[in-house]
């Protein structure tokens, strides 16, 4: 099934004008939290160069922390699995419940399970799992997917989580406080965690050195599953590897601030081994990674660590909403990871951006984030991605640009349409810039005239 | 040829040439001059409270006072640890979730980001930090460093099964991104700092 492009789910989305602008003030407010948490540490900057050279470390020798982190996980009791794309991740899941009889399933947030789309999976397998981060409980509930991979429902107002609970949950019709749909929430789950059998987390570190991987959450919904189940799978891509213990101080000094503008996250878990009787295992998760790995211009995108920095500041983002993106990781970053896994189907993606950089001046570990959607437009143009259309455009524009007598002329042709027939741009048919905009009022000369007329004097 | 075979092959054909792992650019790492202020003020910015006592009687009368009225206390503390961890050790979850209290022991704080280190050891059960409705933990004054790199230095992440870095209540925004206190761990932090040896 082709996804609905971009430009068009976002033309969708901006419709409703208020809401559009709510959506983009909320996300702005993340961004501000995170600049003030971000000039709140003078070694700010070089935190980040220090993280953005401990990835590229990590990425050059990569195969070896792999084989150090499972030795050492292989002697801390933990069982390692590996999966060479979603399906394989899926069945190993799977394999899992199945043999050990499993019906009782939590799971918190994982972005890698929804790139695999486990839920799916799962329920057709006739296996349900609840989500446990409120804001995944609440898009799982209405049947969505998380628009944001750090704040799930942030397209969402109280008004509708209200009505969402008030059908799943029973709670009052109309009453929309957030403190008291949360305790709704906080009891509904409780007995999930008490009742479950499996935990399914997802991991932000895995430390090479000892084996042991780190899951940061502010609810504390990881913990509750992982500790109360008699089976914990925490599911990685194999770029979540960082050398030392040591560099987890780097990492976690930056991924709250960066992403919504805490000092850190409230409970950053720090699992080695299985607690007595219990299984706990990790899925390690190829699924493209080593083909993104080998493409010199994009590789570096594996050093992501998943702030969601570059949504919060990305202007396109802020007024398209998460969902427009149809792929697990939206914004920016999503946009340069996505191609990767589906170039046909994700190919309007590294156009949805103004490539103004923002996302790369706030990315923790120095992605070139909006250099590498510049060169996704290029290699999608080469394989033969780019519409017809925004191809010729592009190149009658290249035309025009090339040749200044034709430029002038030009110019001067579209000031005379723009006053004397003006309807011809004030047809949203015909003219796709209207749509949202109003046309400025043509002047009398170009810049050019004016320039040399008052150059002289 | 297995699939992890496969994955680590795919990954040697592919990845960059080797660059050298960073050195910690010492020296240019913030130190706060009150490290004690300083994690007070961060800790209270994010919820939790922090209060001075000069003994371990203060926490025993709370306890107390839970326990009076009813309530189940996980007391970790002092000499409480090892009879109070062998109890809650075998415990499922359907029983710690009866916990009102739970007192624990802190073996650093950190003054950046408010943040204590509670060891596996210092728990009893995992669940104790998070399934109780209230935590009260203890941390001595002279035990606070300045940042994550001092405290990973002091801490050992090699040897316990499990272990946490724990700041401030549980929490969510995410509805509406508002902030709600409470969210599926403890609606409640209060940090208290020993000023000797309890």
């Amino acid at each position: 099934m082709k996804p609905v492009p971009h430009a068009r789910a976002a033309g969708n989305f901006i419709k409703d004008e208020e809401r559009t602008n709510w959506h983009d003030d909320t996300l702005w407010f993340v961004r501000e939290k995170r600049d003030k948490a971000a000039h709140g540490i003078a070694e700010w900057e070089l935190l980040r160069e220090w993280a953005s050279q401990i990835k590229n470390h990590t990425l050059s020798c990569l195969d070896e922390y792999l084989l150090n982190f499972e030795k050492q996980a292989i002697v801390n009791g933990v069982k390692i699995h590996w999966a060479a794309d979603a399906a394989a991740h899926n069945q190993i899941i799977y394999s899992i419940i199945k043999e050990q009889k499993i019906s009782r399933i939590v799971k918190s947030k994982s972005m890698l399970t929804e790139e695999c789309g486990l839920n799916e999976f799962l329920h057709q397998q006739g296996i349900d799992t609840v989500d446990t981060d409120l804001g995944e409980r609440i898009v799982q509930f209405r049947d969505e997917p998380p628009s944001h991979i750090v704040l799930p429902a942030i397209h969402l107002k109280k008004q509708d989580v209200s009505e969402t609970f008030h059908i799943h949950l029973g709670t009052q019709k109309g009453n929309n406080d957030p403190q008291y749909l949360t305790e709704a929430a906080r009891g509904h789950l409780r007995e999930k965690f008490i009742a479950s059998e499996l935990a399914i987390t997802g991991v932000n570190f895995a430390v090479a050195e000892t084996g042991g991987f780190v899951v940061c959450t502010n609810e504390g919904n990881a913990d509750m599953g992982a500790h109360a189940a008699r089976i914990h799978i925490a599911c990685m891509g194999f770029e979540k590897i960082i050398p030392r213990t040591a560099d987890l101080a780097v990492f976690l000094r930056l991924l709250a601030r960066s992403a919504t503008g805490q000092p850190i996250t409230t409970y950053s878990s720090h699992f080695l081994k299985p607690r007595a009787g219990q299984e706990l295992h990790i899925v390690i998760v190829d699924n493209g990674r080593s083909r993104q790995l080998g493409r010199a211009d994009f590789r570096n995108s594996l050093k992501c660590i998943r702030c969601a920095a570059c949504f919060n500041t990305c202007p396109v983002y802020r007024r398209s909403g998460g969902h427009s993106y149809h792929t697990a990781v939206a914004g920016p970053i999503g946009s340069i990871l996505n191609p990767n896994l589906d170039m046909k189907a994700n190919a309007d993606l590294p156009f949805a951006s103004t490539l103004c950089g923002s996302c790369s001046n706030v990315c923790p570990v120095k992605i070139d984030i909006h250099e590498q959607l510049w060169k996704w437009r290029q290699e999608l143009a080469k394989e033969g991605y780019v519409a017809g259309s925004k191809k010729a455009g592009m190149k009658g524009m290249a035309f025009v640009l090339a040749r200044p007598g034709l430029y002038r002329f030009s110019g001067r042709m579209a000031r005379w349409f723009l006053r004397h027939l003006s309807f011809l741009f004030k047809s949203k048919k015909l003219n796709p810039w209207y749509r949202q905009r109003e046309m400025p009022a043509a002047p009398k000369h170009s810049f050019r005239n004016w320039y040399l007329k008052n150059k002289k004097k | 040829m297995s699939t992890r075979d496969q994955i680590l092959n795919a990954i040697r054909a592919n990845k960059p040439a080797v660059t050298t792992a960073p050195l910690s650019p010492a020296g240019q790492l913030t130190i706060y001059d009150d490290p004690v202020a300083k994690f007070t003020a961060t800790l209270e910015s994010i919820g939790g409270k922090v209060e001075w006592i000069n003994k371990l009687d203060t926490v025993k009368e709370i306890v107390h006072a839970e326990q009076a009225k009813g309530l189940m206390v996980a007391d970790l503390l002092g000499g409480h640890l090892q009879e109070s961890g062998a109890y809650f050790a075998d415990k499922p979850a359907d029983f710690l979730k009866d916990i009102q209290l739970s007192c624990l022991q802190a073996v650093i704080g950190v003054a950046e980001n408010g943040a204590v280190w509670i060891p596996e050891s210092a728990m009893g059960n995992r669940l104790i930090p998070f399934i109780c409705q209230h935590l009260i933990i203890i941390l001595q004054k002279d035990k606070i460093v300045s940042t994550m790199h001092q405290a990973y230095e002091q801490i050992n992440t090699f040897e316990e099964g499990f272990g946490v870095f724990l700041a401030g209540p549980s929490k969510t925004a995410d509805i509406e991104q508002s902030l709600v206190i409470g969210a599926h761990g403890a609606r409640s932090l209060r940090v208290f700092l020993l000023d000797q040896e309890g």
